[in-house]
């Protein structure tokens, strides 16, 4: 694990915000810099080369979601941190779904923060337990067997109890000692998991993520 | 019909063969719809086909049986669907009383062929008249935002189609009574006087459409603006009631940081629980009873319970008593735990079961040596779950938090 400090960039469209989460980092976290629209965020980032962006999920213009696909075309090895105070999950997914390699509300604590974002800094994903939650949710229930791609389409039993004890709030180290594996473990898991969410073409994912609030 | 009770007799369109009436008919008699239709056949036979034209009259003014529930898009279809029927069911009656007519069943060409269109006249008259399935008020309304879809007006299309057939039916029945005038010859007199009537009342309705045309678009116009000024003070009402209340609050109590952040966390859920737009139903659903306990523990013991459901189910009794344990649990947690970091509860529906997880990272407890006198968790928890047909269990050491699981069989399992 590379112990050197993480370099962001900040996006996000209240200047309130940003300055706040930029005095909650200090110094464990270099910020390199702030933008507020998607033009500024792609200009900053294929400028400045962070580790890590940190992404609002809301923006005029496109949002998260818009900067993500822009920044991608010219640094397609960028990764991004989704920071948000919307819980839909329609959102959440979309920005994962996008590259986002996690997802974060804003009612983190600085050091939880720096902690996510060096972990995503590592490659490793960062799911909070409601993320967790939703994924449960979106690959829950079965598929007819002619429309499963198993690699992609179906979570294993073990990631199923990883994301499960994730959505109970324990930390990674914790479910290591819980399931007899260790942390390099849990994260390959998580890892797979964040995979699948990005590239499973699963129906459920779809639809559940336009239909889940409507109907009912 | 108005005034949202079931009206007796409803149109039977899931039975229909021709637009349901037989059928609804038989089923409000609780008769078979056979013995209705061939009573129908043997009606129209014997009145040279007036009852034909009853059909369409009943057609029109017996409202349908509800078909479940129409979403938005569905309504579409369905309309279309019941031009089809009208469609069908006006080629019948014409045949048949075509048929009538060559079999000598018959009365007078000058009486029935007016009182034909007559009927279809006021059949469409009647069908606009009839209330609209979609406008029945099936929302209970309790400060949620209205759907737009709701108070939108109607759009310009329907509009348009609903005067165009209130237009063909007036003209249907016009049509009726001069057709029947002209066979009895009184029309011949009366030629003059109605030619001079239709130039005179052309050249009105010609110098006076700027007028009308004006009049329909201002009141189009103050419709909306007026649907807009509601919908700001339903939104202005509601965050006076809300947010404002709460920052008021929250500048009086300046000096208690748990209080204000307690205040916070209240107001965020509830503001986004309104911007969803979907009211949650803790009496009817188990995600949101379960949301709720977390809500109503989190408020009462000051602590912060974190809530993730996976899956839903209805509630039913047992369900209930899984949610009164999860409350027990949560507030055991809250209790004893709330120095110490947050309340996690996690529940998951799925395969035929409801498994709750509730964790704090308190001082946890040996299990064995919980006094006799502390029986709550023991009562309300454990021997609740027994009852229920489910299962509890409590794990606790000293030092390393506690961990409740409740698990009880769900019969339906719904996403």
């Amino acid at each position: 694990m590379n112990k050197s400090t993480p370099s962001v960039v900040i996006v996000d469209d209240h200047r309130i915000f940003r300055s706040g989460v930029r005095a909650e980092l200090g110094e464990m976290v270099e910020v390199l810099g702030e933008a507020e629209t998607v033009e500024e965020a792609v200009r900053a980032v294929n400028e400045l080369e962070p580790d890590v962006v940190l992404l609002d999920v809301h923006m005029p213009g496109g949002g998260g979601v818009e900067v993500i696909g822009q920044v991608s075309k010219s640094r397609p090895q960028q990764r991004f941190l989704a920071l948000s105070v919307s819980d839909d999950p329609k959102d959440v997914i979309a920005i994962v779904r996008a590259g986002a390699r996690g997802y974060v509300t804003k009612t983190i604590t600085g050091e939880e923060l720096a902690d996510a974002v060096a972990r995503v800094r590592d490659d490793d994903a960062v799911f909070s337990p409601r993320l967790a939650g939703f994924v449960l949710d979106a690959f829950a229930g079965e598929i007819p067997a002619d429309e499963v791609d198993p690699e992609l389409d179906q979570l294993t039993p073990r990631e199923r109890e990883v994301l499960r004890l994730l959505a109970r709030g324990y930390l990674y180290k914790e479910i290591a000692l819980r399931l007899n594996i260790s942390a390099k473990t849990v994260e390959a898991h998580v890892s797979s998991v964040l995979r699948k969410l990005q590239l499973s073409n699963r129906h459920e994912l779809s639809r559940w993520a336009v239909t889940r609030r409507l109907v009912d | 019909m108005s005034n949202g009770r079931t009206p007796w007799l409803r149109r039977d369109s899931s039975n229909a063969i021709l637009g349901g009436v037989c059928a609804g008919i038989a089923r409000a008699l609780r008769i078979d719809p056979i013995i209705t239709r061939v009573g129908f056949v043997v009606l129209t036979v014997g009145t040279s086909g007036i009852a034909a034209v009853a059909y369409l009259l009943a057609w029109a003014l017996i409202p349908a049986s509800p078909g479940g529930t129409a979403t938005a898009r569905e309504r579409p279809r369905r309309r279309r669907g019941s031009w089809r029927i009208a469609t069908g069911v006006a080629l019948l009656a014409l045949s048949v009383l075509l048929a009538f007519r060559e079999l000598g069943f018959w009365w007078s060409d000058a009486l029935v062929w007016p009182l034909t269109l007559a009927a279809f006249g006021v059949a469409l008259l009647w069908s606009l008249s009839r209330p609209r399935p979609e406008a029945e008020p099936t929302r209970e309304d309790r400060g949620a935002p209205p759907a737009l879809a709701e108070i939108e007006p109607p759009p310009a299309r329907e509009q348009a189609g609903r005067l165009s057939r209130a237009g063909f039916g007036i003209a249907l029945i016009v049509g009726a009574g001069l057709l029947f005038l002209w066979a009895q010859g009184v029309l011949d007199a009366a030629g003059d006087v109605a030619l001079a009537a239709l130039v005179v009342t052309l050249a009105l309705i010609l110098i006076s459409a700027p007028f009308w045309w004006g009049l329909l678009r201002r009141l189009t116009v103050e419709r909306s603006a007026r649907i807009r000024s509601q919908e700001r003070a339903e939104v202005a009402a509601h965050l006076h009631d809300s947010v404002l209340q709460t920052l008021a609050l929250v500048q009086r109590r300046a000096g208690d940081p748990s209080a204000v952040a307690k205040l916070a966390r209240h107001q965020e859920r509830e503001l986004r629980s309104w911007l969803a737009g979907s009211e949650a139903r803790p009496g009817e659903r188990l995600a949101d009873a379960l949301r709720a306990a977390a809500e109503e523990v989190e408020e009462s013991h000051g602590a912060v319970v974190e809530a993730v459901v996976v899956g839903d189910a209805r509630l039913d009794e047992h369900l209930d008593a899984l949610v009164a344990a999860t409350r027990e649990a949560l507030t055991n947690a809250a209790k004893f735990a709330s120095e110490s970091g947050e309340v996690r509860l996690y529940a998951e529906i799925e395969n035929g079961a409801a498994r709750v997880f509730v964790d704090d990272r308190g001082p946890g407890f040996d299990p064995e040596k919980v006094p006799a006198d502390r029986r709550g968790m023991r009562e309300s928890i454990i021997g609740r779950m027994r009852r229920h047909g489910g299962r509890a269990e409590i794990r606790s050491a000293p030092e390393s938090g506690t961990e409740v699981e409740l698990e009880i069989p769900v019969e339906e399992r719904e996403r």
